[in-house]
């Protein structure tokens, strides 16, 4: 039944956390102690927020996995914490709720820019309230993006849209920009919001629920942007040391990142076309029918059939403005998320390479004694705590991304066939009915004609 | 079909010896009724919505103006001012009115119609548009076609306009006019009327039927032109959304393979939408068949013009030889009587070289006699002639509208017949593409 599939190989050989079948449909969690019940939830029981939910949740106590404060409190060691990473099912739990609407121009005399509007509301007790009401503007949601990155260098960040796209834009803000914009800063935060440890960072409290002034003040707290430049360089030059002892499971990984990544990306440009295509095939279709109204003008034999056929026609191509309208809602935004999440990948990978090549390049340091040894087996040592808690965030962060990955995609293309059915049943209706009445009419006739 | 249009010359024209063409055209009637300017002499064949357009009151308003920019016959980009024509149907019960039509028209669409009405309509004063340009200015910014004020009042002037021509009890009914309100494309058939009317001979009592045939074929012709134009680009468009569709099978198969679960959902869907892809050119091959039984009747339009066109010849050849023997008779009854009110060359030197002798006279008189009988006898056959091609060809014509009918509409159903095959194959395509995402 199956075409031939290139590199079967490839696939058997798995990632790490193989354990699932490819054709259970419930899916399983890939570590085997899981107390994970129904696990695949189905489109059509949940809302489409709830569908980020994960079927393996790590423990509340998400503190442990704080990466930035890696300090003499941690109260375990690494090993013992991989035993604490439990796999919840808590579809219930969801506490708290997050909108973003109601976009909104501002005009300075320096520029001009969009603030939207953002509605939190929840039942969390760390929460001075439960509900929230605050503006923010795209460079604010840049900066949260930035905090979450640094506190969790190894876990994968949802991805932001874009600043401005080049191709096809006239302005900044026209109306469907600002739209899409959005729609992706929505699902932003409230695929932060369904993270089982990015829910509880600190800075995305703030962000939440701060008042613009109050925000301004914390963003000044912190390290300073030239810090953050100069880690930057750093880390491009150390993590490439890093790629070279990295353990197999992530090379792995980094394979398969690169590879979804170029696919990602041609669906992304395939789909974008499809849509352009179907745009002005609409445009041209509006023509069609009207002509055909006109021709009746003139056959006063042929009135009924060609105004028939008209409305056939323009029935047809309000059927293909509404594919159209599926497709921008339910895939294209779905595989463009996903193009901006292959980049984050990449990053997460480098900033694991590169935690790695600090550890190495210490390692290294001991081996050779090349500078003063007395304090390196001390830094080794959280250093070494540091890679594993990094490690195992983001292999368990990566579980839970394939995960979601598989639904969305799943979901994006079963909608997309869905429209397809959906606008051929309509046209197939519309075109069977004109063949019913042509037919009712004049029954002689086309017993006469057919062969 | 649409009359011809009552030409007033045939007022002025002395009454022809013998009717011409054919016996129950619309000449007798015309002569007639003239004095009312006949419009109401219906062929029957208006189109049903023609005639229940004007059963009810309607209501027409120019309502907005809109700056517009595009591309003009140059393919220059220019500016310019859109009109908004709204037309109401007033229901009698309560004076409600509902709207019926509305579209968008500049000021050059108006003098289009305006044209076609001048030429179609010569002995009627057809109302006319406000002025093209901004003239008689006392401010020297008004002189701005794009100024409100303006446009404003050209607004107004442009409503007046149809107004009057919808009181007009002739020009109300001319059909021009309804497609001006109500369709987009009508300038076709305007256009094409305007140049069939130059094209045409000074036949001075054509058939009004061929007349009407004429027209029919100018019709037939531009509207199955645009038609066919239209229908490939719409080809075209189809062609490429089914053919990008194959890319994600490429795709799709190469993700599969670093997919463990997704694997084989995607390998297959990817499998079916390559044969999305490729299923269009069946179907497209199919079409074009449809566009060839459009197409013999695209070219039909010719061959029936050229009916028409020997009906002009024969008409025109006709005409002549009247007018040659009317005033021959003419001549003849002067010398015989010897008043001369017709002007001939040997009229003229007789009066200024002196007079002719009786003798000579009664030589003249009997040529004359001859000729007269001569033309009298070709006359009768050419108008036997002409008769016997009028039935003839109306026969043929009869013959050739029920064929046409019956084609068209054969046609139209094979088109339908075509588009729910399509439509089927698509339901089957993404209902498995479907099964296989669902599987992913």
């Amino acid at each position: 039944m199956e075409g031939e599939r290139r590199a079967s190989q490839a696939r058997s050989s798995g990632l790490p956390a193989g354990g699932a079948d490819g054709d259970s449909p419930g899916g399983s969690a890939p570590f085997p102690g899981s107390s994970g019940s129904s696990a695949l939830l189905q489109a059509e029981v949940l809302d489409l927020e709830e569908d980020e939910d994960d079927l393996e949740v790590f423990s509340k106590d998400a503190s442990l996995m704080d990466m930035n404060s890696f300090s003499p409190m941690m109260p375990t060691s690494p090993l013992s914490m991989i035993n604490q990473i439990k796999f919840e099912d808590e579809p219930d739990l969801k506490d708290l709720f997050i909108t973003v609407d109601e976009p909104e121009s501002h005009v300075t005399t320096i520029e001009t820019f969009i603030t939207y509007r953002i509605i939190t509301k929840t039942s969390r007790g760390e929460f001075d309230s439960s509900e929230f009401e605050v503006r923010r503007r795209y460079q604010d949601f840049l900066w949260l993006k930035g905090k979450l990155e640094e506190a969790h260098p190894t876990l994968i960040i949802p991805p932001l849209p874009e600043k401005f796209i080049v191709k096809g834009m006239v302005e900044r803000f026209n109306d469907d920009f600002i739209e899409t914009r959005r729609k992706a800063l929505h699902k932003f935060l409230n695929r932060i919001a369904d993270h089982p440890t990015l829910t509880f960072n600190e800075d995305f409290k703030i962000f939440l629920t701060a008042q613009a002034w109050e925000l301004s003040s914390h963003k000044k707290q912190g390290p300073g942007l030239l810090s953050r430049m100069g880690q930057t360089v750093r880390a491009v030059a150390s993590s490439m040391r890093g790629v070279k002892n990295r353990p197999e499971e992530f090379m792995e990984m980094n394979n398969f990142i690169e590879l979804f990544s170029q696919k990602i990306n041609l669906i992304d440009k395939i789909s974008q076309r499809i849509y352009k295509e179907e745009r002005e095939y609409f445009d041209e279709m509006k023509e069609y029918g009207p002509i055909h109204i006109l021709w009746s003008a003139s056959e006063e034999d042929l009135v009924d059939t060609l105004k028939d056929v008209a409305s056939c026609i323009d029935r047809c191509c309000k059927a293909t403005e509404k594919r159209m309208s599926g497709l921008s809602e339910a895939l294209l935004p779905v595989v463009h998320e996903y193009v901006l999440y292959s980049e984050m990948l990449m990053g997460v990978m480098k900033r694991r390479d590169q935690i790695q090549a600090e550890l190495d390049s210490k390692v290294e340091a001991l081996t050779y004694k090349k500078t003063d040894t007395d304090l390196l087996p001390e830094e080794i040592g959280k250093l070494e705590d540091k890679m594993e808690c990094a490690n195992n965030a983001l292999k368990a962060d990566w579980e839970r991304w394939k995960q979601n990955m598989q639904n969305d995609i799943k979901l994006a293309f079963t909608d997309m066939a869905e429209e397809n059915i959906h606008y051929y049943e309509q046209c197939l209706a519309t075109w069977e009915s004109f063949l019913t009445s042509q037919t009712n009419l004049h029954l002689e006739e086309t017993s006469e004609d057919k062969p | 079909m649409e009359q011809a249009p009552p030409d007033p010359e045939r007022q002025l024209q002395p009454a022809p010896l013998e009717p011409l063409g054919c016996p129950d055209a619309g000449l007798g009637a015309a002569v007639g009724k003239e004095a009312a300017g006949a419009g109401e002499e219906d062929s029957g064949v208006d189109t049903m919505t023609h005639n229940n357009f004007w059963l009810k009151k309607i209501e027409i308003s120019v309502s907005e103006a809109e700056k517009r920019t595009g591309r003009n016959a140059m393919n220059m980009q220019e500016t310019y001012t859109a009109y908004l024509i709204e037309t109401r149907s007033v229901e009698h019960t309560d004076g409600q009115s509902v709207l019926t039509d509305s579209l968008w028209r500049r000021y050059s669409e108006f003098e289009l119609l305006r044209n076609y009405l001048l030429v179609y309509y010569p002995h009627i004063v057809v109302p006319p548009l406000p002025e093209k340009r901004a003239e008689f200015v006392w401010h020297k910014l008004s002189a701005d076609n794009m100024d409100p004020d303006f446009v404003e009042r050209r607004r107004i002037g442009l409503e007046n306009f149809l107004l009057r021509i919808a009181s007009h009890p002739i020009l109300c009914r001319d059909k021009i006019f309804y497609l001006f309100l109500t369709q987009v494309f009508f300038f076709y058939l305007a256009d094409s009327r305007l140049k069939a009317l130059n094209a045409t001979f000074r036949v001075k009592n054509p058939d009004k039927r061929f007349t009407d045939l004429k027209h029919y074929s100018d019709e037939l012709q531009s509207v199955i032109s645009h038609l066919l134009r239209v229908r490939a680009r719409v080809a075209d468009r189809l062609y490429g959304v089914y053919k990008v569709h194959g890319n994600y099978g490429r795709v799709f198969s190469e993700w599969s393979a670093i997919e463990k679960e997704m694997g084989d959902g995607l390998q297959s869907a990817g499998h079916h939408m390559d044969v999305y892809a490729s299923s269009i050119d069946d179907i497209l091959e199919d079409e074009e068949h449809y566009a060839d039984q459009l197409k013999e009747y695209l070219f039909y339009a010719e061959a029936l013009r050229a009916v028409c066109r020997k009906h002009e010849l024969m008409q025109y050849d006709l005409e002549m030889a009247a007018q040659d023997l009317a005033s021959k008779k003419q001549q003849c009854e002067e010398l015989a009587t010897g008043t001369v009110r017709t002007f001939s060359l040997k009229g003229m030197t007789t009066k200024l070289f002196g007079q002719e002798t009786p003798e000579q006279r009664e030589a003249r008189i009997k040529v004359l006699e001859e000729q007269i009988n001569e033309g009298e006898q070709q006359l009768k056959s050419k108008n036997l002639e002409g008769r016997e091609f009028v039935k003839n060809a109306w026969a043929d014509i009869e013959r050739f509208k029920e064929q046409k009918n019956r084609d068209l509409k054969e046609a139209l159903i094979s088109y339908a017949v075509m588009q729910i095959s399509m439509c089927k194959k698509g339901i089957q395509v993404w209902t498995n593409a479907k099964e296989c995402f669902s599987k992913m």
